[in-house]
């Protein structure tokens, strides 16, 4: 039996090193926004936003890569935000206990930590491969993927914390189950599903890996979903790994937008939830 | 009374039983999305493997099994084998785990016990974006800010002191080059350290203050409670946590692909450039046209890591599930 | 303990203390109910007639099968796939059990009222426009009449009137719960289920909804389950004591809470246990 000024010592020694590693944690933060800062700010002129990328040299910009990042989100969300909040309804309400519904849960729980790269290849199969070319929308499908998941989740637990009595008052007053859900429950957990929409769109702004084999990048100017589509996480790779400086410092630029845009979504996404509650 | 309201059963109202139902044609049809949508997401998951296999059933034909234990990948030759990036995968989330292990049973320690209540959701939401903070950018300042710093001010002692030793020494081998597979390690640790952290939290939290109490009841200091009571009520749902974290880390892209090395060769050293399943198919897939056999053995690595991921999610899956926030 | 289950009960053969109480039409007749929670025979043969516009109070301790009958009547068990009826539910002589008749149409003429406070998370006005707009298409000065009107029977129109349009939630409990009995006479139903309606109320919020009980029911008939005996007796025409998943008595309140015949009902209302 150790001493007790032993045993203090130690629990003193435990909590002083623990408090080490929580504050290097936010260090660690605060060292990746002060270095994105000191980097990319300089670099953050008002050319970013108005031209398109350039060859080196020649001032260019980021906005095809801003403009498709924002076109791919938007679509994502168009077509994953739909599909995520059905799912996650489902869970909550029909698919409780039933053997399809655990399933269900149990592969949404996978997708939602699985390689996002994956997700990349399987839609470089399913749609590059065989119509002929990376796409806008081969890359917008990819994040809808990565997008899906991460709502079904929100979505589930936010309905999950929805009183069973206000469910049941709307059935008792004789209303069918999409009016009780879209005017209900939807309603009264609204607040959490916009949070999973948020981390969705952060999530889906700065994944970089399902887009290289989907929708690949562009250089010049294009809306064109059938063509390829510029992003802003895809420019970043390209110019980040280049030997000009110019490039690099735009890297820089762009890797600070997309940081500071992923945090403050996080941010607002918390925010939103507390508030609720 | 008001008029407006007449609710006698006898005067002016159908019989029940030819009252119609309210839903319409709009519930079945709102009730089928609900079923459709999890459907989908229940398939999702067997269209995704089955797509990488049936895309690598090529090079599974070319190499047979042999594909997994096959440390050659030679365009020239269109001979691949996943060997090196299967070691590399493994070996740089092992890393990860084992330096992001004792990381976040500290905070996590820190954040339940020491933290006075007004810090600790700040702290604890400081800590949560670091997990938000997106992959190309963890690479982004691996490799233009942490590379450099390892190869001139932790490698070369490291290399020194411990290269030396038998046995050991080993890990410590080769230049200092600054990227490789122990930087991939720790970008990968600093990357998971909040997934794991967040679900150690939620489990302590979830501990009775009953059983904590009567530990302090019989003079426990606050570690030994942590230590002998807290950790272990908690201990199954913290080694879910921990294979999530190494689930993450398997298939983490573009963070390792800026700092691993990017070297298809063997080696036991920490400090050696390597590659891992995620960073391979990222690399090589521009020079991997449609058709060719390296396109197809890329395809094959991606179900391998699909596997493998798959394995470890599912079995942290089974130990504890996380909350989302 | 059946014996006091006769399925040919007849109301009128006990003694009548409040006058009228017993010389009413019957509204709910239960056949042979037995219901089960997947393997758990939750209620027992149940035979009762509950006549209209009269207040019925059921009574027991927790786990005996109240509450459960009542979310028969309204087939909320419809809800959760694993609970089931058989039996006879008849509402003015059509069966409301079994998948003869939709769920939401059941609904829409026997309502119910639950222990805890339900406000939708909208206004008032449109708590109370929610349940009329599923049954019925009426225009905004019709809807607006509604409206007050139910607030009116619910005695809280000089509470709400100056801010119909704002949201229900910032309501005290006890408002919240006569903003959800509106809710339910909104829609016209002809039966009111009430669920321990006031187990989550001050005294004072309690007594306003017993006065509100009592002003409802010649309009509506209405079965309340209350863990509260003096409810009972207070608000009860008549009054059925379950125990165990049966019926064990039901009788007028006033030989229930006096003189009843079974023991059982003794023991419980003099709070020898429950």
């Amino acid at each position: 039996m150790a001493s007790l000024a032993a045993r203090r010592a130690k629990d003193t020694t435990v909590k002083v090193v623990s408090t080490g590693f929580a504050v290097l944690a936010i260090l660690l933060l605060a060292w990746i926004l002060l270095t994105l800062v000191a980097k990319g700010l300089p670099a953050l002129g008002l050319s970013v936003f108005t031209n398109v990328t350039m060859p080196p040299g020649q001032n260019g910009g980021l906005l095809n890569a801003i403009v498709g990042s924002l076109i791919q989100i938007a679509i994502a969300l168009a077509i994953g935000g739909p599909i995520g909040i059905f799912a996650g309804t489902f869970l909550a309400e029909n698919g409780k206990g039933t053997k399809i519904g655990s399933a269900a849960r149990f592969v949404n729980d996978i997708l939602l930590s699985a390689p996002s790269i994956l997700v990349g290849l399987f839609i470089y199969q399913l749609l590059v491969v065989p119509f002929g070319g990376f796409s806008g929308w081969a890359g917008s499908l990819a994040l809808a993927i990565l997008v899906i998941p991460v709502i079904v989740r929100t979505t589930e637990d936010m309905l999950n914390l929805v009183p069973v009595g206000l469910r049941e008052a709307a059935f008792a007053l004789g209303a069918p189950q999409w009016k009780v859900v879209m005017m209900v429950t939807w309603r009264a957990a609204r607040a959490g599903i916009v949070t999973g929409i948020l981390l969705a769109i952060a999530r889906a702004a700065g994944e970089t890996a399902p887009l290289l084999f989907t929708s690949l990048g562009n250089n010049s100017w294009s809306v064109n979903l059938s063509k390829p589509m510029a992003s802003l996480p895809i420019a970043i790779y390209q110019y980040a790994g280049s030997p000009f400086d110019d490039w690099v410092a735009l890297a820089w630029a762009g890797a600070l937008l997309i940081t500071v845009g992923v945090l403050v979504l996080n941010v607002v996404s918390r925010l939103v939830l507390a508030r609720s509650h | 009374m008001d008029a407006t309201i007449d609710s006698s059963g006898a005067t002016g109202r159908i019989p029940i039983h030819q009252a119609k139902s309210i839903g319409g044609l709009s519930d079945p049809l709102f009730v089928g999305a609900l079923w459709a949508s999890g459907i989908f997401v229940l398939i999702l998951l067997g269209l995704i493997i089955a797509q990488l296999f049936l895309g690598g059933l090529p090079a599974l034909q070319e190499f047979g099994l042999d594909f997994l234990w096959t440390a050659s990948w030679n365009p020239v030759t269109e001979k691949y084998g996943a060997l090196v990036m299967i070691y590399g995968t493994l070996f740089s989330a092992v890393i990860a785990v084992v330096v992001a292990l004792p990381l976040s049973f500290g905070i996590a320690f820190f954040l339940t016990e020491i933290a006075p209540q007004p810090l600790k959701r700040p702290i604890g939401v400081a800590v949560q974006l670091l997990a938000a903070v997106p992959s190309i950018i963890y690479g982004m300042w691996g490799f233009f800010v942490i590379a450099p710093l390892m190869a001139a001010y932790v490698q070369p002692p490291l290399i020194d002191l411990l290269g030396p030793i038998p046995v050991l020494g080993a890990l410590f081998q080769g230049p200092p080059l600054g990227s490789g597979m122990f930087t991939a390690g720790l970008i990968l640790a600093v990357m998971i350290v909040p997934f794991i952290t967040a679900m150690f939290v939620e489990t302590l939290e979830s501990v009775p203050p009953m059983l904590k109490e009567s530990a302090y009841g019989v003079g426990c200091t606050t570690f030994e409670v942590y230590r002998n009571v807290s950790v272990p009520y908690g201990r199954t749902a913290m080694v879910g946590a921990v294979m999530l974290g190494l689930g993450r880390a398997l298939g983490e892209t573009m963070a390792v692909t800026f700092v691993i090395g990017n070297a298809t060769r063997l080696s036991a050293s920490l400090f050696a450039p390597g590659a891992t399943i995620a960073s391979t198919i990222a690399n090589e897939f521009p020079e991997a046209p449609i058709g060719s056999l390296k396109l197809t053995s890329l395809l094959q690595l991606g179900f391998i890591l699909f596997v493998i991921s798959f394995i470890v999610l599912a079995l942290s899956r089974a130990l504890v599930r996380s909350r989302l926030d | 303990m059946n014996s006091a289950v006769d399925p040919t009960f007849n109301l009128s053969s006990s003694v009548a203390a409040k006058p009228g109480a017993v010389e009413a039409p019957v509204k709910i007749q239960v056949n042979k109910l037995n219901f089960y929670y997947g393997q758990n025979h939750a209620l027992k043969n149940i035979n009762f007639t509950i006549p209209e516009k009269r207040v019925t109070a059921m009574i027991g301790p927790s786990g005996c099968g109240k509450s459960t009958l009542l979310r028969v009547f309204n087939r909320m068990y419809d809800l959760y796939p694993g609970q089931r009826a058989e039996g006879e539910v008849l509402f003015d002589g059509v069966n409301v059990v079994g998948k003869d008749l939709d769920s939401t149409v059941v609904r829409s003429r026997i309502g119910m009222v639950f222990q805890k406070p339900t406000p939708f998370p909208m206004s008032i006005y449109d708590n109370i426009a929610f349940g009329v707009r599923l049954h019925e298409s009426i225009n905004k000065a019709q809807m607006d009449e509604r409206v007050e009107s139910c607030l009116r029977k619910a005695a809280i129109w000089e509470e709400t009137k100056d801010r119909l349009h704002t949201s229900a939630l910032g309501m005290s409990g006890g408002q919240q719960q006569r903003l959800c009995i509106a809710r339910t006479i909104a829609v016209r139903p002809e039966v009111i289920l009430l669920d321990e309606p006031t187990s989550a109320l001050d005294p004072i919020s309690t007594s306003k909804i017993e006065d509100l009980i009592d002003e409802l029911k010649q309009e509506f008939t209405i079965v309340i389950v209350t863990h509260n005996m003096q409810q009972a007796a207070r608000c009860a025409d008549l009054t059925a004591f379950f125990y165990l998943g049966e019926l064990v008595e039901v009788g007028t309140s006033d030989v229930i809470f006096t003189n009843p015949k079974e023991i059982k009902t003794r023991d419980y209302i003099t709070g020898r246990f429950g």
